[in-house]
């Protein structure tokens, strides 16, 4: 056990504890607390797996940003709590097992299938052996992917339009 | 180090519980929550590959991820504010017809 592994498994734990928090709060406003937790996580691992610039990024734009406007609709609406008595009496058992479904397929991809691969990986590593950050980041940003980062903001701007329009009180 | 099988697990199980959420909850803004859950769970999974490959092509990939997101959650909560004052409701059980 190293120190690493031992870090990975509390912060797993914290991240699926509150994953789990989000899916059983019955009030709203407790699962996005629960949500920004499981994000602050995220971030963390993303520190571990060498990409600081996404932690600082998932903090303020998921963590920040995106939480707080769910927050403010949940408030806005007062719909932190909701009778929630499904119609659909089998759904939830359904929903469960085919959810462990899912688990066991994603799992059997990952794991099962992985050993074919190894040459490929050590040929792709040979490849591209410089990986660093922000600045290698922004590098290919605005290099290689220069026309999709023009795109992003386009779809940014087509957002925004989006949601004043929709919100935007109808003249009577 | 932590093997990269672990990170990808974690995000399977993160992405399944997503996925479960969208299933059983019926609060429209919690079945959103989920749907970012699922979209961290592949972002997640997307950061752990970009190191073991040596590849930083997976980290741009996952800046793409949460633009896009950011731009989903504005207009999604927007149509829910919009769908919330006609039906004065988010019960995803009781909109079921697109006109208000």
């Amino acid at each position: 056990m190293t120190p690493d592994l031992i870090a990975f498994i509390i912060l797993a734990l914290v991240a699926i504890v509150c994953a789990i928090g989000m899916l059983v709060s019955k009030n709203a406003v407790y699962s996005a607390l629960f949500l920004i937790l499981n994000f602050v996580t995220i971030a963390l691992f993303y520190l571990f797996l060498g990409a600081p610039f996404l932690a600082m990024i998932q903090v303020t734009v998921y963590a920040g940003a995106i939480m707080v406007l769910f927050l403010f609709v949940i408030m806005l609406l007062g719909v932190q709590t909701l009778q929630e008595d499904a119609t659909l009496k089998w759904q939830r058992p359904v929903a469960i097992l085919l959810g462990a479904v899912l688990f066991l397929e994603t799992a059997y991809i990952f794991f099962a299938r992985s050993e074919q691969t190894s040459t490929a990986v050590t040929e792709f590593r040979a490849l591209l052996a410089s990986a660093g950050n922000p600045e290698s980041a922004g590098l290919m940003l605005f290099n290689q992917y220069l026309l999709p980062f023009e795109v992003t903001s386009v779809l940014l701007l087509v957002a925004m339009i989006g949601a004043i329009v929709l919100t935007k009180k109808e003249e009577a | 180090m932590v093997p990269v099988s672990y990170y990808v697990a974690l995000a399977a199980i993160l992405f399944t519980m997503g996925a479960i959420g969208v299933l059983i909850r019926r609060n429209s803004i919690v079945i959103f929550m989920s749907i970012e859950l699922m979209l961290n769970a592949a972002n997640l999974a997307f950061v752990a590959f970009a190191q073991a490959y040596d590849a930083i092509n997976g980290q741009i990939f996952v800046f793409f991820v949460i633009t896009v997101a950011a731009a989903e959650v504005a207009v999604g909560l927007a149509l829910i504010v919009a769908i919330f004052r006609t039906r004065q409701s988010i019960n995803v059980d009781e909109i079921n017809e697109l006109r208000g």
